[in-house]
């Protein structure tokens, strides 16, 4: 488990994130979620030690990062895996090698064995034949794809993953999104996702945190967030008038009022 | 921000260079791999400058040689000691500053921007010492030899264009370069290599490392390097040149 106390944090003066709290579960998929600018980018670079807060807590299963010295951070970091929004693969290596580099580096065992290791990560995110491609020459989602193998070879117990949907089609970000929700189980992770993707809010969010200019303005489950009292929250999820027609057809149908396939009809007629 | 936050970052990166090496394997091989990258990418275009400085230099210095009481082996002289005092070590690293340092600026930038560099950092590497150590390092090992090599063909070049038009003929051209030589000078020249290849790898990779925003960030910082790089020889040349000589 992760937790954050009253984080805060701003450049030149200007507040970016104004004292979020939080946990975020292990073995789950913990979003968060706001617009651009909200400050949720930073919130996670603020996690993963890349920007130090100006103020408040941040401790992993006990163990207070911010306190951590620059050895400890180093040991704490091999337990941290991140798929980054542009994927951030190692553009003169190979796939295989982008994989390998993190075992290269940290781990002592043979290479028969890590060849071992860096084909089953392949094989688990379906990259099987990919292994001598550049990063260049794959798609998008692959890329992400490439970069979850990269994050887990080494076994972490945290994954952070930034916009993983970011510039990928409908389609692909649901395979994308269920890979991280397996994994998440499988591996028994705490994962944490940021993203403004309101199908990976609905399909895996089991803990989300919305965040509005700097502030944690809302925290439940994605079955919680339908019926959620907040303006804010509710303008910026169901945005679109389909949406908010979806989310309206969902609260009467819970409340049973309402016959799905008859109004679905209706709507289709509309 | 300014001229002194400025290098006092640069004295930061390079105090945070120097920390255990987290897979000694690992940083060695990319000590290798930047060898050959700076050393033996640069080799090409070092040789080609080198030659036609030797030459040019025998065809003016014999140009502007017109007493006849002076004698001819005097040329070699001249030329051998301008090759190995300033050519071959300035010369050299100006253009190295231009080819290693955009490169090594651009790479560095590149993979800030693109989150490359954080990749690693989250990873527990050192960034500083993993990108930017091999890289000074393998100037420190490559430069010299490159200087050295200069040297020699510059001097080479002088002999060859002598021959060719008949302005000096090699006989006298060996004798010239015997005469009065001070080893001194190359003493000197290697110390001007030194401190050119720690100028045209640490600047450069300074200003790559700390690139923020996107390409064309990336194009001005390699543009500023090159510049500011270049400079630095300058003046490292001058100093050098008064404390030494």
């Amino acid at each position: 488990m992760i937790q954050i106390k009253n984080i805060q944090k701003g450049f030149s003066g200007k507040s970016v994130i104004e004292g979020v709290s939080s946990e975020f579960e292990t073995g789950k998929c913990n979003l968060i979620i706001g617009a651009s600018g909200s400050g949720k980018t930073v919130l996670m670079k603020c996690l993963v030690g890349l920007i130090t807060p100006d103020s408040g807590e941040i401790i992993y299963d006990g163990e207070n990062f911010s306190l951590m010295s620059q050895d400890q951070l180093k040991i704490m970091r091999r337990k941290i895996g991140m798929l980054f929004q542009g994927s951030a693969l190692f553009d003169s290596m190979t796939v295989e090698k982008n994989i390998f580099f993190p075992l290269d580096m940290f781990s002592n065992e043979t290479k028969g064995e890590k060849q071992k290791r860096v084909d089953e990560v392949l094989d688990r995110v379906n990259l099987n034949g990919a292994h001598k491609k550049f990063p260049a020459e794959i798609s998008g989602g692959m890329k992400k794809r490439v970069g979850i193998a990269r994050a887990i070879i080494l076994n972490p117990k945290y994954l952070f993953c930034d916009e993983p949907n970011s510039g990928l089609d409908p389609q692909t970000s649901l395979v994308i999104d269920k890979l991280i929700k397996e994994i998440t189980i499988e591996y028994n992770i705490t994962t944490v996702i940021n993203t403004h993707d309101m199908n990976s809010v609905m399909e895996i969010g089991d803990r989300i945190m919305y965040m509005y200019q700097g502030k944690k303005e809302w925290e439940g489950t994605n079955k919680e967030i339908i019926f959620s009292k907040s303006e804010k929250l509710n303008s910026f999820i169901f945005a679109s008038e389909f949406l908010q027609d979806a989310k309206d057809m969902r609260m009467l149908e819970s409340k049973g009022k309402i016959d799905q396939n008859r109004d679905m009809e209706k709507l289709m007629g509309e | 921000m300014n001229i002194f936050t400025k290098l006092g970052q640069f004295l930061l990166m390079l105090k945070g260079m120097f920390t255990k090496p987290e897979n000694f394997k690992i940083y060695w091989k990319e000590l290798m791999h930047q060898c050959v990258e700076l050393g033996i990418g640069s080799l090409g275009i070092v040789s080609i400058i080198s030659v036609f400085i030797g030459a040019v230099s025998t065809l003016q210095t014999s140009y502007q040689f017109i007493s006849p009481i002076i004698p001819r082996s005097v040329i070699a002289q001249i030329v051998r000691d301008s090759v190995i005092l300033e050519f071959a070590p300035t010369i050299t690293c100006i253009v190295l500053a231009g080819v290693v340092g955009s490169k090594i600026s651009s790479e560095l930038g590149n993979m800030r921007v693109s989150e490359q560099i954080d990749a690693l950092e989250i990873m527990g590497i050192n960034t500083k010492a993993y990108l930017i150590l091999p890289k000074i390092l393998a100037a420190l090992i490559t430069i010299p030899l490159l200087v050295v090599i200069a040297m020699a063909l510059g001097i080479w070049g002088g002999r060859m264009i002598g021959d060719i038009t008949n302005i000096l003929p090699h006989e006298i051209y060996d004798k010239g370069l015997h005469e009065t030589f001070v080893p001194y000078n190359v003493t000197f020249a290697l110390t001007k290599a030194y401190s050119f290849a720690f100028i045209i790898t640490a600047i450069p990779a300074y200003f790559g490392y700390n690139v923020r925003g996107g390409a064309l960030e990336i194009g001005r910082a390699s543009t500023t390097s090159v510049v500011t790089s270049c400079v630095m020889i300058l003046l490292a040349d001058y100093v050098l040149a008064t404390i030494l000589l």
